[in-house]
């Protein structure tokens, strides 16, 4: 938090967060910025958006910016059961979710990769709320499980269209929406109530796993159940659990995504600032063995965040004119700059330039000209 | 530490069915007396209750919702359907009830061998529905007098909102088929749900429950 209260906005946070997470020995991993664009053809799904900026390199290769950080990362791990923990901080070049221009969005976010037991798990979810805690005073890290939101589609027997309708409504708590599906396909009634509950269910922990454990009714649920309950004593351990809440809403790509998927909100922004989770199904289709769970924080929200409006551009302005002396200039600068004051010395005032101070350079030394405060 | 509570930003479509929908936000308790007087003001705003009303065009409140400027606010399914902003869908109001239909001249033909011609206000429904069909399409877009494509010959059918058909029957044009019903929905701002979320359930829960008594009463 102090290095973000010298350094507000997305900067201050790189330095938090990248200190955060090789504190739990996170390695740093940086790459390169673009990939071939097969890899992001082949998982299209995978990728938030479906523009990609392309060129093409030597011997008529195309080339892609990368869109995502995860997959390059993924595509390098080795196979085995060694467990890999890296951090990076890059840009990624993607739509935008407002203006669907793609533009280019910092990124700061983790992977473990490898044997992913409960602790792994645990640390991963600790870190993610550690890092909300880094960027804001008021934050919250919705939980949601793919298998048991999969196993209630399933039991629901809603396959194809259906399940996209289903999974669609879920994602915006349209219970309305849900009900009309549901009658449509011919969906039992009990199955229907099952997904309303868990798409609209939201709040605390203990309070929302005990209305869950009332709606679950095969092993894959009780499963699903069980895992978050453990996570949630881990958390509890860590005295992170407070600002941890339950919700099903949070949908991603059941065909990536197996498990525990995490996103994260500041007061203040309208967006999710943090994504992630556990996508083990991912690894599989590249054809590697073992789990992973990551997650990725969003800097390019955090710009009109916390960052108090610039009142001046520069503590004193410094006016000289043809007859200056440049040592005697240069001196003048850096008396100045002594006192930890910022200082522009420049011919004339530019237009609209604020400036605590405007000073001018005379023969006879700094002449005052005006004072603003 | 935060001290003052925070109001709720409430976004309601300018016109008849914004100011029909405010009447339930009145009953349900969320009434703003300053709302009626009328003038220029563009923010209303009720300390008691913690809710703030604004006006906006009604294709813009979802706009608004989704980037957070709004917490809640009430946008027609089509609208919703046509830009699919990420925001809550949380209840529908049950009133602007009309339908997303495609319309032609009466007694018109589907020519499967052609490329039809479509135009329309919702390019993004107009296409979702005829790529579902794998129809070749050619989309018009226009931004308003859609019926008078079809009677010039610009397009071979329409998709637009029929409320009562009474302008297509005075134009000699009709329903082909119906797209899907569009009625107002309450949407909500996903982050706003999360931080606001006691004040936001509760008053979803009072807009569900009177619309489902006045669904009852008819």
């Amino acid at each position: 938090m102090d290095i973000m209260k010298e350094n507000p906005g997305s900067e201050g946070a790189v330095f938090a967060l990248r200190d955060l997470y090789s504190r739990y020995g996170y390695a740093r991993f940086k790459m390169s910025k673009f990939e071939e664009y097969d890899l992001y053809a082949r998982n299209k799904s995978f990728l938030r958006g479906d523009s990609i900026i392309t060129f093409t390199a030597d011997g008529g290769r195309l080339m892609a910016l990368r869109p995502d950080v995860t997959l390059s990362i993924v595509k390098n791990a080795r196979d085995g059961s060694e467990t890999k923990k890296v951090y990076y901080t890059e840009n990624v070049y993607r739509e935008s979710k407002g203006s669907h221009e793609i533009s280019e969005i910092m990124q700061v976010g983790l992977e473990c990769i490898g044997e992913i037991d409960l602790y792994q798990t645990g640390e991963v979810i600790l870190l993610a709320v550690q890092s909300l805690a880094t960027i804001g005073e008021n934050y919250i890290l919705d939980i949601s499980h793919m298998g048991f939101l999969s196993a209630l589609l399933d039991e629901a027997g809603a396959e194809g269209d259906v399940r996209d309708a289903l999974i669609g409504c879920i994602r915006d708590k349209n219970a309305h929406g849900i009900a009309a599906v549901c009658k449509d396909a011919g969906i039992a009634d009990d199955a229907c109530a099952r997904l309303t509950t868990a798409a609209t269910l939201y709040g605390p922990f203990a309070e929302a796993i005990g209305k869950l454990r009332a709606i679950s009714v095969g092993k894959a649920e009780n499963d699903a159940l069980d895992e978050l309950e453990a996570v949630h004593a881990v958390l509890e351990a860590a005295g992170c659990a407070e600002h941890v809440n339950l919700d099903f809403s949070t949908v991603n790509d059941m065909s990536y995504y197996n498990g525990i998927i995490l996103s994260g909100f500041i007061e203040g922004i309208p967006d999710a600032v943090l994504a992630g989770g556990r996508y083990d199904n991912l690894l599989a289709k590249m054809g590697k063995e073992g789990g992973a769970i990551g997650f990725a924080v969003y800097l390019d929200l955090l710009e009109r965040y916390n960052t108090p409006e610039r009142g001046f551009d520069a503590d004193i302005l410094l006016l000289y004119d043809e007859d200056t002396d440049a040592v005697a200039l240069t001196r003048a600068v850096k008396m100045l700059g002594e006192s930890g004051k910022t200082v522009r010395a420049q011919r004339r005032v530019p237009e609209g330039f604020r400036c605590r101070q405007l000073l001018a350079m005379k023969d006879r030394g700094l002449e005052i000209l005006e004072t603003h405060d | 530490m935060r001290f003052l509570k925070h109001m709720i930003n409430i976004a309601l479509p300018k016109g008849r069915l914004g100011e029909k929908v405010y009447e339930t936000f009145e009953a349900a308790g969320y009434g703003c007396p300053a709302l009626k007087e009328g003038g220029r003001r563009l923010i209303f705003e009720n300390e008691e209750t913690g809710v703030r009303y604004f006006w906006v065009k009604p294709s813009d409140v979802a706009i608004y919702v989704e980037r957070g400027a709004a917490d809640i606010g009430v946008a027609g399914k089509d609208i919703l359907l046509e830009y699919t902003p990420d925001v809550y869908e949380l209840c529908d109001l049950g009133v602007g009830k009309c339908r997303m239909a495609v319309a032609a001249k009466n007694g018109f033909r589907y020519d499967a061998g052609k490329t039809l011609r479509v135009a329309t206000k919702f390019v993004n429904i107009a296409r979702t529905f005829y790529n579902e069909q794998s129809r070749d399409i050619d989309i018009i877009k226009l931004n308003g007098s859609i019926e008078l494509a079809p009677i010039l010959g610009l397009s071979d059918v329409i998709v637009d909102i029929v409320e009562t058909g009474t302008t297509l029957k005075e134009n000699d044009l009709s329903v082909v088929e119906t797209i899907v019903p569009i009625s107002a929905r309450l949407i909500a701002n996903k982050v706003s749900y999360k931080f606001y979320n006691d004040a936001i359930t509760a008053l979803a829960a009072k807009m569900a429950e009177l619309t489902a008594q006045r669904a009852e009463t008819k």
